[in-house]
């Protein structure tokens, strides 16, 4: 370990990639909402209100930023089964918030609105989409936690790994909103 | 760290600077490597670096081996070659290349040249082998992340090959896929499976770049040793350093672009397509704009292009220090050149598009922009040219390459400055005079630059030489025939000679340039052919080339020449060496060189 402290870190190597990633997903992104605007400003653009169900997403969204941000506590506090029982919550409620998203795409496609319909409607679909497979991949690395904190032969004590996934599940949050408000206003 | 911790557990307490003369690091590798982990699934940044590099030399074969194909139909666009029947089939019917399969070739020469040669290969390789090395750490910040980067651009590499063999062929729009023609897949039958095999092959790349890139960043800025400021670093890690935040930062936004295509392709989407007329059909699609694409595409494709030549600058830097043995000529002014050549390379990707219908006013700035590029491009050259000013210049093949690297870069940047002026660009583009212009300033440079790299890091990626006088062959033969493929494509492209057509002689102004066709593709021919030899140089060096007796055969001051000749995974046998001074002490007090390691004398300062 000599030879590890020889090396001067600030931040931990892991965290410091996930801050470039969520710089590069955050450009992806930008990428969609830049060609969404360019589009907009283009003749034959339809017009249309939101589904409402992304607004109780929005509110599963927040509530299970508050989760895992109760879980890398109790996870400090060595309260594992809290910690199990609170990862479990967080991801669960990344999977209802996937499900309303899909809800509001069949309302969309109810009102007329399908994936091949306007453009307009497409954006939402395919920039909504992507940001729900940033989600799903968010719980996907919540259920390894998950099953790493069962493991009996190995137990792990860095905090490293929990908030690594806490601050990419904050962050897929705060994309969620920027979209969600960016979305509202750019009609 | 747990993988340092992993690396390092065993570690013996030995002076950093004793480190050179450790002849074999294997010994002190403790844990069992079984085949498949050391040479196939390897986290070690080293092998990882080899895998990029003979995987970049594969496809460089087939992407050149295909331009030795077209150029042999535009040269004897009348003559058949039955030989060619018998390896492209139905592709080159009675001997002579189908326009589909011209097409195809040229695509896919542009596509596996630009993202998996110089892209893959030339920064993949020597990212990985030279930041780990040259910043003092055991490993990349991931190595795991750094494997899976790998195996992307394998996957992506499987596919695309995949490409080439379906039966209506490969993507065939050009290596900018520029919908409709992508979009459609009953506009040719190179938008069929092709494109889709096409779409998800740079998928995969994206992936993988990506993933190298953030380690690249994560491991300069993280795990460089006890005394390596940024500033003290070799100018090979700030060029890796910058290119690696390019590519992080544009590739998402191609991927973007894909998806969106992928969409109109597949689910009936009309982000880039609208009243469009197919075979007589007219298509519901409506609303879309094409031109979305190239701005989205463009986003990357210009950084792309910084993307490939940056690495290239940066090791062409180190080589031309160490071999003129003086210190580099203003290297702040060098790290400055390199940020404002990052910056300007998302300012100006809509020079790619004047002829579009791009706004006039609007292309003026884009105009503005793309000229300043040639501010910090002289700065570089300048310098490069006063660091070998009256210096010891040691003409190793490395040296050489780079010397060439200056030649291309200075003589394919001044016709940037043309085709950068919108009103010029009216007559030149798409034109031979644009084929020349990027093959010179990126292709041969970016090539050469690589050259450089490999000629003189070979020693450290194998413990053993390349073959000097083969390397003189390779050089010499490269310049030349480099300068004389690709200058007189400027006169055919200044005479309005269009790119990407499949034959010439129908035209009564472009009949002219028949026997020039003939001579550049001749050219190709002996130009591809001394690559080969470079291959089998390459290759027979790895196993029969001559053996390294010294860690530091080049007498070069930065941290991987003060590894063993076959550094074992995690690089320093004993501890990582410290550094203070920064990497270009040459020819200094006397002393042909002072390495990092040594400390400062008491009337020394640092630089």
């Amino acid at each position: 370990m000599q030879a590890m402290s020889v090396q001067r870190k600030k931040i931990h190597p892991h965290k410091y990639s996930l801050w470039i990633a969520m710089g590069s997903i955050t450009m992806m992104f930008i990428g969609f909402t830049s060609a969404y605007v360019v589009k907009r400003a283009q003749a034959n653009w339809q017009v249309f209100d939101l589904p409402h169900i992304f607004w109780i997403s929005t509110a599963v969204i927040l509530i299970s930023s508050g989760t895992i941000q109760l879980a890398v506590k109790q996870f400090k506090q060595r309260n594992m089964q809290r910690y199990k029982q609170l990862i479990t919550l967080t991801a669960a409620l990344g999977v209802v918030f996937a499900a309303c998203q899909c809800l509001g795409f069949s309302q969309l496609s109810q009102r007329g609105l399908p994936l091949s319909g306007p453009v307009s409607a497409s954006f939402i679909y395919v920039i909504v989409g992507m940001h729900m497979l940033h989600v799903l991949g968010g719980v996907v690395a919540l259920l390894i936690m998950f099953a790493r904190a069962y493991r009996t032969r190995v137990r792990v004590y860095s905090a490293v790994p929990i908030e690594v996934a806490s601050l990419y599940w904050h962050f897929v949050d705060v994309l969620w909103i920027y979209l969600l408000v960016f979305l509202s206003i750019a009609r | 760290m747990s993988n340092e911790a992993t690396l390092h557990s065993h570690h013996e307490v030995t002076h950093g600077a004793a480190a050179h003369d450790h002849g074999n690091g294997h010994d002190e590798h403790h844990h069992e490597d079984s085949f498949i982990s050391k040479y196939v699934f390897s986290m070690d940044h080293k092998m990882i670096a080899k895998q990029f590099l003979i995987t970049g030399i594969i496809w460089a074969i087939v992407g050149a081996g295909f331009s030795v194909l077209f150029r042999l139909q535009l040269a004897f666009p009348d003559s058949t070659f039955p030989f060619l029947e018998s390896i492209l089939g139905h592709w080159a019917k009675g001997g002579r290349i189908t326009p589909e399969a011209y097409y195809a070739l040229v695509t896919m020469h542009g596509t596996i040249l630009v993202f998996f040669v110089l892209t893959a290969g030339l920064s993949g390789t020597f990212s990985n082998l030279l930041i780990p090395l040259q910043v003092g750490a055991r490993d990349m910040a991931s190595p795991f992340m750094n494997m899976l980067s790998y195996w992307f651009f394998f996957m992506a590499s499987v596919v695309m090959t995949c490409s080439l063999f379906v039966q209506t062929g490969p993507a065939s729009g050009g290596w900018t896929s520029y919908p409709p023609l992508s979009a459609l897949g009953d506009a040719s039958i190179g938008s069929k499976i092709g494109m889709d095999l096409w779409l998800t092959s740079m998928a995969l790349f994206v992936v993988s770049q990506l993933l190298g890139g953030l380690n690249y960043i994560s491991t300069i800025l993280n795990m460089r040793t006890k005394g390596m400021s940024m500033t003290k670093l070799p100018l090979t890690i700030w060029a890796f350093f910058f290119t690696a935040v390019l590519g992080v930062l544009s590739f998402p936004v191609l991927l973007s672009g894909f998806i969106l295509l992928l969409f109109d392709r597949h689910a009936g989407t009309s982000f880039y397509l609208s009243e469009l007329f197919v075979a007589g059909k007219a298509l519901s699609n409506e609303g879309g704009s094409a031109i979305l694409y190239q701005h989205l595409f463009w986003f990357l494709g210009h950084p792309e292009v910084y993307i490939i030549i940056l690495p290239a600058m940066g090791m062409v830097s180190e080589v031309l220090a160490i071999n003129s043995r003086k210190p580099i000529f203003g290297y702040l002014a060098m790290i400055g050149s390199l940020f404002a050549i990052a910056i300007l390379a998302f300012l100006v990707w809509a020079h790619h598009m004047f002829v579009t219908g791009l706004n006039p006013f609007l292309g003026a700035f884009f105009v503005l922009l793309t000229l300043l590029i040639a501010v910090p491009s002289a700065i570089k050259v300048f310098n490069w040219l006063t660091t070998i000013w009256k210096g010891s210049i040691r003409f190793t093949p490395g040296a050489l390459f780079s010397i060439g690297f200056v030649s291309t870069f200075i003589s394919g940047g001044l016709t940037g400055i043309w085709l950068g002026n919108s009103s010029i660009d009216i007559h030149l583009h798409d034109t031979y005079f644009v084929i020349a212009h990027f093959h010179i300033v990126m292709g041969v440079s970016a090539f050469f630059g690589m050259f450089a790299g490999i000629y003189h890091w070979f020693p450290k990626l194998y413990g053993r030489y390349l073959n000097g006088t083969l390397g003189y062959i390779h050089f010499w033969i490269t310049l030349v025939g480099a300068y004389c493929i690709f200058w007189p494509m400027h006169y055919e492209g200044m005479a309005g000679m269009p790119r990407r057509y499949y034959d010439y002689s129908n035209w009564e102004s472009f009949k002219q340039f028949a026997e020039l066709n003939k001579f550049i593709s001749i050219v190709v021919f002996i130009v591809f052919a001394t690559q080969l030899l470079f291959v089998f140089n390459f290759f027979y060096s790895i196993f029969k080339g001559r053996k390294l007796t010294t860690t530091n055969p080049w007498d070069a001051t930065t941290l991987e020449w003060t590894t063993p000749i076959h550094p074992g995974h995690g690089n320093w046998p004993g501890e990582i060496p410290e550094v203070h001074r920064w990497a270009y002490d040459y020819s200094k007090d006397g002393k042909d060189f002072i390495p990092q390691t040594v400390p400062l004398g008491p009337d020394e300062t640092a630089h």
